[in-house]
Formats: C-alpha cells, structure tokens, sequence
C-alpha cells in the first residue's frame, strides 16, 4: 500500500501514467476512508459534547439533535453542585499526584539497580519482577483489602499511593530498557571523578532518563485517574471519592429530569484534563507505548 | 562494568571487594521493590493460597474446609460455566476482533499521508478516556429509546437494536466498545510497521509481488512479534475485564454480560465469601497461564523473529 508512492520514477512511459492514476485513486480511497473511520471513532465523544449542552425537550427529541439551539450551557454547573465534583477531582488529583511521583521515584532506583550495577542473584530477581506481571489482581486483591483493613488504612488513600511507591513491575522494566541504553562510559567518568553509585544515579542517569521519566510519571497519573477498581475496593465514604467513582455515584442518583445532560456534562468535565495532558504530551505517551510493545 | 579499572576509590578504614560492594549496593537500589514483593505481592499470595481453603465471611475467623471451595466451583455453583462461557467468548471474539481491527487501522495510518498525527491521536483517544466516563457515554447511546442510534433508526421508521437489553446481544455490544478503545494497540502496531524494512518491499517489487501479497507476506508477518504481545497483554487484560459490565450491565440481561471478574468481586465484595472469591481467583490465575502459555507454545509457528 505505502510503497506506492516510492514509485516516483522520471519515466514518462505509460506505465508511469497509469501509476501515476491508480496513485491518485488510491490517496482519495484512503482519505474518503480515513475521514470515514475517524467520524465513526470520534462519534460517540461528539454525541456526549452534544448533548452535554441539551435541554429536556432536545434530549428526548426523535430524530437526534447535533447541534441544539440554544445551547444549556448551565448544564455544566449544575451537575458540578449536584454530587460535590470538587472534592472529587481534588481527591483524584491528589492520588494522581502523589503516586506519579511514588512510581517515578521507586521504579528509577530500582530499575537502575537492576541494569547499571552487576551483582549476583539480578537477572534472576528482575525475572521474577517481570512474572508477577502475570498475576491478575484479583489473585491479590482480597488478602491486600484484609490487610489494609487491619492497618486501619481503608477510607485512605494510602491503599492506593503507597504500594506505587514500592515500584511497579511495568515501570520498573520500561526505565531499565532505557537505563540499558546509557553507555556505561558516562558512569566510568563519574566514578573516575570520585562519584559514588547514588550520586551517578541522581546526577547522571535520572537527567538523561528524563523522557523515560516523563512516560512513567504520564501513564500512572492517567491510571490513577481512571482507577475504578482501587477505590471501589478501599474507599467506602463518598468524600474520599475519586472521580471514577463520584461519576458512578452521579449515574446512580439519577433522579433529576436533565440526567443525561447532566451525565454527559460530568463525563465531558471528567474528561477533559486527560486529553489535555494526552495533547500536550503526545509524543511522550505515543513513545512509551511504541517501545513497550516493540521490545516487549 | 569493568570496575577493577579504577582502583582510585579507597575509602576510609575498611575495604570491601567491588563485587561486594555492588552486592550490596544492587540490593539497596532494588530493596523498595523487594519489599514491595514481599508485603504486597508474596504474603497476599500465601494468604489468598490459605483463604481459598476457608469458608470466610470476613466477620467470623477463616474455617478451614480444604478443597471444598474447589469442589464447589466445578460441581455446585451453576453461575461458574455461565461466567466462563461470557468470559471466553469475550476473550475469544472480542480480542481477534480489536487486533484485526487496529492492524487494519495502523495499516491505513502507515501510508504516506498529510496530518497523520490528527489521525493517529483520533484513533487513539477513545483508550485515555477514563473507563467510567466510557460506560457512561455508551450507555446513552445504547439508550433503547433516545441513544443516537436507536432514535436515529426509529425515525427512519427502521427496527431499533436492543444493545444492552437482549442477552443474544449484549456481549457484542460490549465487544464493540472494547474494539472502539484499542488505542494503545493501534499505536504498538503502527511502531511496528514503520519498523518493517524498506528494502524488503523493493525486493518484493523486483520479484513482482502486488500490493496484496506484499501486504501479506511482509507486512503480517514482520509485525507478528508484536502481534504475540499484543495477543498476551490482550488476554490478561479481557479475563480481568470488570468496570464496564460492572457500570453498564451489572451482569445482565439475564447473566449475558455476567463476567468471571465481575462475579468474583460480587462474591467477595457482596457476598462476602472471601474464601470462594479466593478459590475463585486461583483459578483465574490458571486459566490466564494456561493460555499464555498455548499462545507462547503456537508463537514458534506463526511469529517471525527477523533477529533469528
């Protein structure tokens, strides 16, 4: 498909021409079906924008209203007030916040011990990091819960933010990738100069890692701020909601008579600060995932 | 590292050899996530082993029965092979149909085009948004009667689709879901495919192979290593599937969307019978190995190591 165009030859025969006409055919096949795939996976957000801004009456109108007019922007702070959204989104910023730097923090020293410093028994343990990968959650989730009960730690954030500071297998494998590909002589100039290892770590590898850094800070504040299950488990008063659960919550309630708009201006404000950060960070994030599952 | 190059450090009184030195440093460096291990991965492991022999209400200490709990799951509970059943139809057209999907998808985007970028981010998009907010979305447009689709074909006087509300279809309208939030898949395929060498297709055009052929015998089987990591992941990820039956479905219509995740939290979280849930769990487990395993055992036959 691609290496058509590669067939851009100074030729001026008529094979040339025809090349020439079923390349143009093509770009317009594959444009007609770009535009046509991206509306169909762009739909169903444009719909909740939509209808975020609907009234009672636009809501319920058959056949469906793209654009309604006149817009109930009051939509937006009026489901905001109707579950506190506030508390919820400093909840989530908090867990967001905190466990990106837990995750950055533990992952790097340990990745950077498991590929910048030789020592007996290393392979075999970052083997073993990397299998309990394969453990599904739910192999730990009940003991961890009964744990974290006996530590008085439930309704907390600390079920959730601590463990990140203990290093995540993923994580920890990502950075050791990128560790790895740090020539060894920046080190050896270090230590010529009387640096010891922690120094070489916090002076020399975190400032090269920093792009690598970046992708583990990323991907855990957007899993923390899509955690649904966590907190399901760990947090059971409404003011520690994260907004995962507040939106649940909302959807429940679901008493007022502009539940829909109401619902689809909470998910729209829910969000939003996650395809912000995904806009400003596209390529950090596009990066870590491509290298993730090439060298996986 | 070849530290015995560098006999310049000496530190004060003692000397400890390099070796053991970074023996111990190797293992300061790694004790977070060593303790880690042991607190949060090793001694839940141990428990949830001890609890999955208990009948266990949380209120009352674990009574250990053995393999009752065991036995109850292969012949009393007839929610198991219902569960099971959903599960693996998920995992078994659900995640051919995301994969094939997004390799088409990073196929497309792979070809020389303007404003790849804006494609690429909107193809990608629908996997950052927040899974909750997703159900949400997808619940009003699955609405039986007013969702964009429903309302749009009543008012062209044609036959509404029961999305969620005929067990025959309910796992479809899941799956779809699932296809329409592989982002991160669409993205690793196309990393895939832009690492694919050049030089192959002009061989292959020497030899007079059309686009098609070209399409299969380079393009697909250059990205199977990819393809086998995105299977795996894949697979680990739909036998764990829960948020979105749990927000959309709670498991009906009539257990349709009633998945094995979702029935272990409700034992453990709503019945409370821990020591179920945690038999349950193990199990689980088996499952996800066995399969990753059949996929790793098969790789040797369809995956192609361009390394050797």
């Amino acid at each position: 498909m691609s290496e058509l165009t590669s067939v851009i030859r100074p030729e001026t025969s008529e094979r040339t021409q025809t090349v020439r006409v079923s390349r143009i055919a093509w770009k317009v096949v594959m444009y007609t079906l770009l535009v046509v795939l991206s509306l169909s996976f762009l739909f169903p957000l444009l719909w909740m924008l939509s209808t975020s801004v609907k009234d009672t009456a636009q809501t319920y109108h058959v056949p469906p209203i793209w654009i309604p007019w006149p817009m109930r922007f009051q939509n937006y702070p009026e489901a905001m007030v109707a579950q506190p959204f506030g508390l919820f989104f400093l909840n989530t910023l908090k867990y967001a916040l905190f466990s990106a730097v837990g995750a950055v923090l533990s992952s790097s020293l340990v990745a950077y011990g498991f590929s910048r410093i030789r020592w007996k028994g290393r392979d075999v343990l970052f083997f073993l990091c990397l299998c309990t990968m394969m453990i599904p959650f739910q192999v730990r989730m009940i003991p961890l819960y009964l744990v974290f009960r006996d530590l008085h730690w439930l309704n907390g954030y600390n079920p959730l933010i601590v463990p990140t500071f203990l290093g995540s297998a993923y994580y920890i494998f990502l950075l050791r990738q990128f560790f790895m590909s740090i020539p060894h002589e920046l080190s050896e100039a270090a230590r010529i100069d009387g640096a010891g290892e922690a120094m070489i770590f916090w002076r020399v590898i975190l400032p090269l890692a920093k792009p690598a850094l970046a992708v583990v800070a990323l991907f855990q504040m957007i899993d923390a701020w899509n955690d649904f299950l966590g907190p399901l488990i760990y947090l059971n008063q409404p003011d520690m909601y994260p907004v995962s659960l507040g939106l649940q919550r909302f959807q429940g309630q679901f008493v007022e008579k502009l539940a829909w708009p109401y619902l689809m201006a909470a998910s729209t404000v829910v969000i939003l600060p996650v395809v912000i950060v995904f806009f400003f960070a596209q390529r950090t994030f596009i990066e870590g995932i491509a290298v993730s599952g090439i060298k996986g | 590292m070849s530290l015995g190059a560098t006999p310049t450090v000496a530190p004060r009184g003692f000397r400890l050899s390099n070796a053991a030195r970074n023996q111990i440093l190797g293992l300061l460096f790694v004790s977070p996530w060593l303790i880690g291990l042991l607190a949060f991965t090793a001694y839940p492991i141990v428990a949830s082993v001890y609890y999955s022999f208990t009948v266990y209400n949380v209120i009352q200490p674990p009574r250990f029965v053995g393999l009752q709990n065991y036995a109850n799951m292969i012949a009393q509970d007839p929610t198991i092979p219902i569960v099971l059943y959903n599960t693996i139809y998920m995992v078994v057209l659900g995640l051919p149909a995301a994969i094939v999907v997004s390799f088409l998808l990073a196929a497309l985007l792979n070809n020389p085009m303007v404003a790849r970028p804006v494609f690429r981010t909107i193809f990608f998009l629908p996997a950052i948004v927040p899974v909750v907010a997703v159900s949400m979305v997808w619940l009003w447009l699955y609405n039986p009667n007013y969702g964009l689709i429903n309302a749009s074909l009543a008012a062209m006087g044609a036959q509404v689709i029961p999305w969620l509300s005929s067990p025959s279809l309910a796992k479809l309208s899941l799956i779809l879901i699932g296809v329409w939030s592989q982002g991160t898949t669409i993205v690793i395929f196309l990393a895939a495919l832009q690492d694919v060498p050049r030089e192959l297709y002009d061989a292959a055009r020497v030899d007079g192979a059309n686009g098609i052929h070209r399409f299969f015998h380079i393009t697909i089987p250059m990205c199977t290593p990819s393809v086998l990591f995105v299977l795996i992941t894949g697979m680990i990820g739909w036998f764990q599937y829960f948020t979105i039956p749990y927000i959309m479905t709670q498991g009906g219509p009539m257990q349709s969307t009633n998945v094995y995740s979702y029935y272990l939290y409700q034992n453990a979280f709503t019945f409370f019978k821990m020591g179920y849930a945690s038999a349950m769990a193990w199990i689980l487990f088996l499952i996800i190995v066995t399969f990753s395993f059949l996929a790793f055992r098969s790789s040797g036959r369809w995956v192609y190591y361009a390394g050797g």
